[in-house]
This record gives structure tokens, sequence and C-alpha cells, in this order.
């Protein structure tokens, strides 16, 4: 089972669109750590120098709206963080961050419950998420079954493969 | 229990009877998409898929380089030539290089690449724009892109649909954009996530090809996973002028269920304009004109209003004016084929009279990439889709997303003007 995540919240608003998560002037980058140096700059100058490998970004609704480019949650797991909790998330945003392995979890309770600089713990295989600072706990809310499949498969990768194999 | 045109695609795409909301889909794709952005990404992912020899078709792959053109820098070109060299390796039959294709969304129609009912997937959230023509189209990240280049097929959750129902006509100076503005206000642009929108009623009935692609083109503005038209004559006519291939025109059932139903009267409707820094902050014309919106860059294209439809409007408003001195108009069109036809009907030349900076095809000035890039504390009233903080560059810059017409009209003026003066002007 995947190792319990722990950092330090960064909390945000809702609708945080790709365009802030990474500019478009950055998206002819494809280094994960380099596109990290620039994650969230146009919502927050400050983030990238601010983040320590392991935090957790927290936001309210449609988290990732926008653009379809996969850049954005690369740049967000560049930047060494380890999960994003969102009241809810937009549509290709939720896919492409499972397909490049960024954990994304749901739960407006948690989100409500967190402020900036608290610590955090995720059990991702349970979806627990822990206000260490506060003393509270959540759970966020399950995978659709076909998703939790993907994810225990390791990815869309493996799937693929499996798929390829099924007709060779 | 009826379908909508959206799940009757998805279950014939799924080789099923009838597939209902939320379930899930392994669909075949008729055709895949990438620009060199989304494909770089891509191929990196297509190359590690063990037991991916090859693409599933070569035909079925679209590859258009389109953001960053002519490339901006040796880190732009590096993209493009990855995209290129996979395009050759591969043998893709439909690549476009600069200078020969333009802005995907727009190209791809004009290339025959689209038909109604078919299953379409793309590496851009503006994939969407296809609904226009009756198919299925929606836009996914190069993970995804990459598995459907290996299996011509993806995963997909069937969305339940929202019907949005156009009454009445459009006024003098109201376009299709400001129909879907308006929409785009009303939904809120998480209020169509992870669901269909099909557009009907009248309205939708008399409107343009052009027109129904700006609608469908914005589609995702709402969060949606696709926005659909059902095709009708003027569609087939459009697509059969493009290509031979046989293709099914599919139509909801009469008892078709809708999550929503969401009448629109278009009849009173006044030019709109989306303030910063949120597509939904849909304002009426008058809210923009009240107290003078003073404008430092207009501009002109993009797969919202890159069409030859958008520039005829712009120039009948520009002819033999000049734009005003404190502004810089940028337009790009769609495509060549647009350029082309701009130049052959002495759009072009009207415009560069006029004063404006007419640039190659491409997406730059839309998501900030180059060609048309904002400064701090500069104001943008654009044709574009989105006006999030820094989309078009500096995160202090301000974008007013508008139609062509209010576009054209706010350059004479300096500030964000109401078109319907401009156009009792020239008489239009």
């Amino acid at each position: 089972m995947e190792a319990e995540l722990r950092g330090k919240a960064h909390r945000y608003g809702k609708n945080v669109d790709t365009d802030v998560i990474i500019p478009g002037k950055y998206c002819n980058i494809i280094d994960p750590v380099e596109l990290g140096k620039h994650a969230l700059e146009g919502l927050d100058p400050e983030f990238s120098k601010a983040v320590r490998a392991g935090d957790v970004i927290v936001a309210e609704t449609n988290f990732g709206c926008g653009s379809s480019r996969e850049v954005a949650p690369i740049a967000i797991k560049g930047a060494g963080v380890s999960a994003v909790v969102a009241k809810s998330f937009a549509r290709i945003f939720y896919r492409n961050a499972l397909n490049i392995g960024l954990p994304i979890f749901e739960s407006e309770e948690a989100v409500d419950g967190i402020a900036s600089g608290d610590e955090v713990t995720i059990e991702p295989a349970t979806g627990t998420i822990r206000n260490v600072t506060k003393g509270t706990s959540y759970r966020a809310a399950a995978f659709p079954p076909f998703m939790q499949q993907l994810i225990d498969a390791g990815g869309l990768q493996p799937y693929v493969e499996r798929r390829l194999a099924e007709r060779a | 229990m009826g379908m909508t045109l959206t799940e009757k695609i998805l279950a014939r795409h799924a080789g099923l009877r009838s597939v209902e909301p939320g379930q899930i889909i392994n669909a075949n794709v008729d055709l895949v998409l990438a620009n060199e952005l989304s494909a770089a990404v891509a191929i990196g992912v297509f190359r590690s898929i063990k037991g991916a020899h090859g693409v599933f078709d070569r035909e079925r792959i679209a590859l258009v380089e389109d953001h960053f053109v002519p490339a901006k820098d040796a880190q732009s070109a590096k993209l493009a030539k990855l995209m290129k060299d996979f395009a050759e390796e591969q043998k893709i039959t439909h690549f476009f290089d600069v200078g020969r294709g333009g802005i995907e969304h727009v190209v791809l129609p004009e290339e025959g690449l689209v038909a109604p009912g078919e299953l379409i997937v793309g590496g851009d959230s503006h994939t969407c724009t296809y609904g226009a023509f009756g198919a299925f189209a929606t836009g996914m990240g190069s993970t995804d892109i990459a598995a459907a280049f290996a299996l011509g097929e993806v995963w997909l959750k069937v969305p339940a649909s929202i019907k949005l129902v156009y009454n009445g006509r459009m006024g003098r100076g109201v376009y299709a954009k400001d129909v879907m503005l308006k929409t785009v206000g009303t939904l809120g642009i998480d209020g169509a996530t992870y669901r269909a929108i099909e557009y009907t009623g009248t309205m939708v009935d008399d409107l343009s090809i052009t027109g129904r692609i700006t609608m469908a083109n914005m589609a995702i503005e709402a969060g949606a996973k696709n926005g659909i038209f059902k095709a009708d004559a003027k569609t087939i006519a459009y697509v059969k002028e493009r290509t031979d291939r046989a293709f099914t025109v599919e139509e909801s059932d009469a008892d078709a269920v809708y999550e929503r139903t969401i009448e629109i009267d278009v009849d009173a409707l006044e030019p709109q304009v989306a303030f910063p820094h949120l597509p939904e902050n849909v304002h009426p014309i008058s809210d923009a004109t009240r107290e003078p919106l003073k404008v430092d860059q207009v501009f002109i294209g993009s797969c919202t209003n890159g069409y030859i439809e958008d520039l005829r409007v712009v120039a009948s408003i520009l002819k033999g004016k000049r734009i005003a001195s404190n502004l810089r108009v940028v337009v790009n069109p769609g495509s060549q084929k647009v350029y082309m036809q701009a130049a052959d009907e002495g759009i072009l030349s009207t415009l560069v009279q006029a004063g404006c900076a007419v640039n190659t095809p491409g997406c730059g000035a839309c998501f900030g990439g180059h060609m048309g890039t904002l400064g701090d504390g500069e104001r943008c009233v654009s044709t574009t889709n989105r006006n999030y903080v820094g989309r078009m560059g500096s995160p202090k810059a301000e974008v007013y997303l508008a139609s062509p017409a209010t576009c054209a009209a706010s350059a004479l003026a300096g500030r964000i003007a109401d078109p319907r003066e401009a156009l009792e002007l020239v008489g239009a």
C-alpha cells in the first residue's frame, strides 16, 4: 500500500484554473522539475519558494478548470506537492492527475477544516485526511469503482498495456 | 427509454445497444487529435507503453502545429520537431506543419476530418468544437491521447445531458458569441461539469455553421464534457463538400432523458461581454460602456472566432476607417484557408489599411504564448474564449471576452463599445 502523505497545507479558493497553475508561456516545457518552479505562479508567485516536498494543496470547488494541459498536474507534482484536496475538480484535470500519478481527494469537510500552514496527513488507501495541527479527521469521497481499479492497476498505462496484450 | 444524441453516439462506438449516464464504456474513436504541446508529452508516454509498436491507424490521427507558431524559441521548435518526426515515423496522413494548416479546430472541419455521428478525442480542451457538426468530441490530456494513439479507443463515463433551448432571433449586432457568453454566464463555469450540453431551439436552426462552431467551442467554459448540435441539411452540405466518407446522422429521441432543460430567449438579448477574470462573469454591453473602459489591445481570432464569417464582420465595421490611436489591433485568421479567403475578398487590405497587425494563423495570443502577449496593467477586448488571470500574458492584465463586432467597434472607439452603434454607421 502507498505510504502516508504528509506536509503543510497551502489553501486556495475556488476555480483555480490551469492558466494560473501553469501559465501558457511555460507550456513548451516538459521537464517536471522545471515546470514545478512555475507551479501556481499566476495565483501565488511565492508558492514555488514556500512549498516543501510532501506539502498538500487544499482548495475549494472546480480545481483545475480550463485547458487540458497535462503539464498542470505535472507542474504541481514537480513542485513536490504530494496531493491536492478540493471540494471538486474540473473533469479533464481529474483524469490527468490520476493518469500522471498526482493523488487527488474530494472532501468538502476537509477543505473547510484545513487552513494554510496546517500540518496534514493523508492515507491514500482509505482516503483518510487528518489535520494534525487541529486534531481533526475527515474521509475523502471514494473513487468510482472503475477509477479505483485503474489506480490499483498502477494507472492508465498498465491498463493500456493489458488491453494491447489481450489483442495480440 | 429514449437516448440523447450524445448517448446514441457513445453507444454505437462502444458496440452497445444503449447506454445511460454514469456508465463507463470503452469507445472506439474515429479521430485522435494533438497539437505540438499535447503531442510532445503524449509521444513520450506512447513510447513507454509496452506493446505499442505503432499507432492504431495512421489515417485517424491528426497532428497540428498551432500553439507556438512559428516557433517562438528553440524549446518550442524542439517540441514541433518532436511531433513532426513522430508524424514521419508513423506515416501520419493528417500532419499540418506551419503554413499548411492553422488552428487545429479551424483546420479539422475545413479538411473534412469531422463528420456527424463521429467520436473524436483531442489533446486540447477546445476539441469540443466538433460538436457543431453533430459529433461527440471531447478534450483530454496527453496520457489519455497516448492511450488513444495506441488503442484507438478511450474509456469514457457517459455524461448526463443538459438541454439548452434557444428561442427567438438574434437582433442586429448580436451574434452566436453573445448567445454563448450568456449561456456560460447562466450555467456558470462549473455548471455543466461532467455533462453533455445539447443546443436546440429555433435560433439554433437558423444559426450558421460558424455560429454553431463558436457555441460548441465554448461548452468547456461551462465545464462540459461535450457540447453538441443535431446535424441538419446545412451540416450535411458542409461535410459532403469536404469528404466522401460515410457517416451516421443521429438525433435525440423524443423521450430522451435530460438532467435539466434551460430556456434562453435571444429576442431581447444585448451584446454580451465577459468581464475579468472568469468566462462566467458575463454582463450586457451596457455595463461595459457606462463608464469608458479604455482598451490597449483588441484581439481578433482563435478557435472561437477566427473564421471568415468573423473577419467579414470585423472588416465591414473597419472599412475605410482607422483604429483609435491609443490601441493596437492584432488579428490572427484561424487557418491558411481563412487567410487566403480573407486575401481574396480584400479583407486583409481593409484590416491593414485600418491599422491592424495581421499575423499568421495560430493559438499564441489567446493563451499568452506569443504574438500578442499583454503587459502589466493592460486591458484587452478579445474574441477568444478564456479570461482567467494571466491567460493572455501578465497576471496584472485584464481580458474582456466579446464578439468580433464588439471588438471591431471597440477598436474604432478606443474603449469597449456597443457594436450596434458602429453597425448603424456603416449601414450594415
